[in-house]
């Protein structure tokens, strides 16, 4: 279908070659900075998200009071809905839409300067989106670097310890060699993730910005719905879907190499 | 040497400072949770004065707009349907598909399992123009059935690999005995099987229904009229028509959230293994 003209409806197909995916390429910018926008939000992710997921998991991988309430917590927002999640946030921060929590926090702190329309400008708003897709998907992350952390056997840390290991020495000779599979994981499936986010900028954003926010899947169901045009549409899921199958294989071949190990 | 007393303190302060880390992160999840219940009993004329989370008076007037008014019974009714119906066609097929890839031996076994598990890399937005036309074809496009159909095969082959990583472990001789009992196969995995993958279909169960409830993007393509929507695809409906009645909105809002965090409250251990589990699919 990726190679063929046609609206979806009627029998008349055209066939057109790989014309579709040359002009994905050389003659679609509004594909390419949609491309740009989910890199963006999803390297934004990657650093913070699971920087913070990482750190939680750290903190609760230990003898600590309340662990089973942070873990409940720290998943709620990957259980909601992005519809939910992107509704909830634009009705607390935006100056338009909502009550802008955010701008009368700062206003209370003594920042006035900082007060911002983070939503409603074009140069804040893509990284909004990707601090409150961050918010929604840490949950996620601390999860499975917990379960990794509580797999690493207890004595060697004890071993370390005895040799007179600081705790810094057997943070970065102990963990972060053995975690390392679970942050390649985690970090693979954050990118797998976030490139396919959409609903979540449907519902904080809505359909304003439309250039500044749009990410592929946005572009793919514009270009099907509103033009029409399926083949061209298809091509562009082709095109998409191939790139995220090669970062899903990357992750198959790197976590049988650790397991061979 | 330092004394007792100083390693006494530097464990006490450390151990404050995680907690004022812990907590802050976790106030933040909860603050816009919160806030959107607190918001949805209040009235359009308070929400913006009264920011508090506790409202001064309850409005539960806004619920009963939502379900008389703009039929958010229905759409609600909608999702639990799609929830139910896809989370029981995926438990049978895939408890089937299961047992047979783990016990029985056809040719092609290992090939077609393996197409499976492929089949689960390719992304929603790689296929779903493919979808849209397949289902067009088939005359089930704008149908609950399309819609449950398409939902059961997106959460097939992760429910497979787990039930089949489940069924491999099971000890052959429970078989051997309800064989001996005169079983067929069939009945050895509706009798031996199933109550023996308890814990792993309770992970499938509440995986799968979270994904179908907070399903969006195939119930965009897939259903067109308002009398088939389920909760995610009425609420963005809902915005358009009722963009500034926010107490309104917010109980929209609960109402899409609220069951699904009591679900995963009540089920949390059953969650989190399908959390670690699934990663394991790519693992």
């Amino acid at each position: 279908m990726s190679m063929f003209d046609w609206d979806g409806i009627l029998p008349t197909k055209v066939f057109v070659g790989l014309q579709n995916f040359k002009e994905i390429v050389s003659q679609d910018p509004s594909w390419w900075q949609a491309m740009g926008n989910a890199v963006y939000i999803t390297l934004i992710a990657l650093i913070l998200q699971n920087a913070l997921a990482f750190l939680l998991a750290l903190a609760c991988d230990r003898e600590i009071k309340m662990r089973n309430f942070y873990r409940a917590v720290f998943f709620i927002p990957p259980v909601l809905s992005e519809i939910v999640v992107g509704m909830a946030w634009r009705f607390i921060i935006s100056d338009v839409d909502g009550a802008n929590i955010i701008n009368r926090m700062l206003v209370s702190a003594g920042l006035p300067q900082l007060v911002h329309n983070w939503l409603s400008d074009p140069k804040t708003v893509l990284t909004t989106v990707a601090l409150v897709h961050s918010w929604k998907g840490f949950g996620w992350g601390f999860l499975i670097f917990l379960a990794g952390l509580q797999i690493i056997p207890k004595d060697l840390y004890e071993a370390a310890r005895v040799d007179g290991a600081s705790a810094w020495d057997s943070f970065k000779k102990i963990t972060v060699p053995l975690m390392i599979p679970v942050i390649v994981l985690v970090s693979i499936l954050t990118i797998l993730g976030t490139m396919q986010a959409f609903a979540l900028i449907l519902a904080l954003v809505g359909g304003e910005f439309a250039g500044h926010t749009s990410v592929p899947v946005l572009r793919i169901l514009t270009v099907m719905r509103d033009s029409s045009r399926f083949g061209y549409a298809c091509a562009q899921g082709i095109s998409f879907g191939a790139i995220l199958v090669i970062i899903s294989f990357i992750q198959y071949r790197l976590s049988k190499k650790y397991r061979e190990e | 040497m330092k004394s007792a007393i100083y390693y006494q303190t530097k464990k006490v302060t450390m151990n404050v400072l995680i907690h004022m880390f812990l907590l802050s992160v976790a106030a933040t999840c909860l603050y816009p949770v919160l806030w959107m219940l607190a918001s949805s009993f209040k009235t359009q004329g308070t929400i913006f004065s009264d920011i508090s989370l506790i409202p001064r008076q309850f409005h539960f007037e806004n619920y009963y707009f939502a379900v008389s008014k703009s039929d958010f019974g229905r759409y609600f009714l909608n999702s639990v349907f799609y929830t139910a119906s896809v989370v029981f066609g995926i438990v049978i097929i895939s408890s089937l598909a299961a047992y047979a890839f783990s016990r029985l031996r056809f040719p092609g076994r290992k090939v077609i399992f393996i197409l499976f598990i492929a089949a689960m890399m390719i992304p929603i937005p790689g296929s779903f123009v493919a979808l849209f036309v397949l289902l067009n074809k088939l005359h089930l496009r704008n149908t609950a059935l399309g819609y449950i159909l398409c939902m059961i095969s997106v959460g097939l082959s992760m429910s497979i690999f787990l039930l089949k990583t489940f069924f491999d472990k099971m000890p052959r001789e429970l078989e051997d005995v309800a064989r001996m009992d005169g079983c067929s196969k069939l009945g050895i995995w509706r009798h031996v099987a199933l109550p023996f993958a308890k814990p792993a279909i309770a992970v499938v169960v509440v995986f799968n229904a979270l994904n179908v409830w907070n399903e969006y993007v195939l119930a965009l393509i897939i259903l067109d009229s308002k009398k088939l929507m389920p909760l995610q695809r009425a609420l963005m409906m809902f915005r358009g028509e009722f963009l500034t009645n926010y107490p309104l909105l917010m109980a929209g809002l609960t109402i899409a959230a609220v069951p699904i965090i009591i679900v995963y409250l009540v089920m949390q251990k059953y969650l989190v293994k399908g959390v670690v589990a699934s990663q394991g699919v790519f693992g």
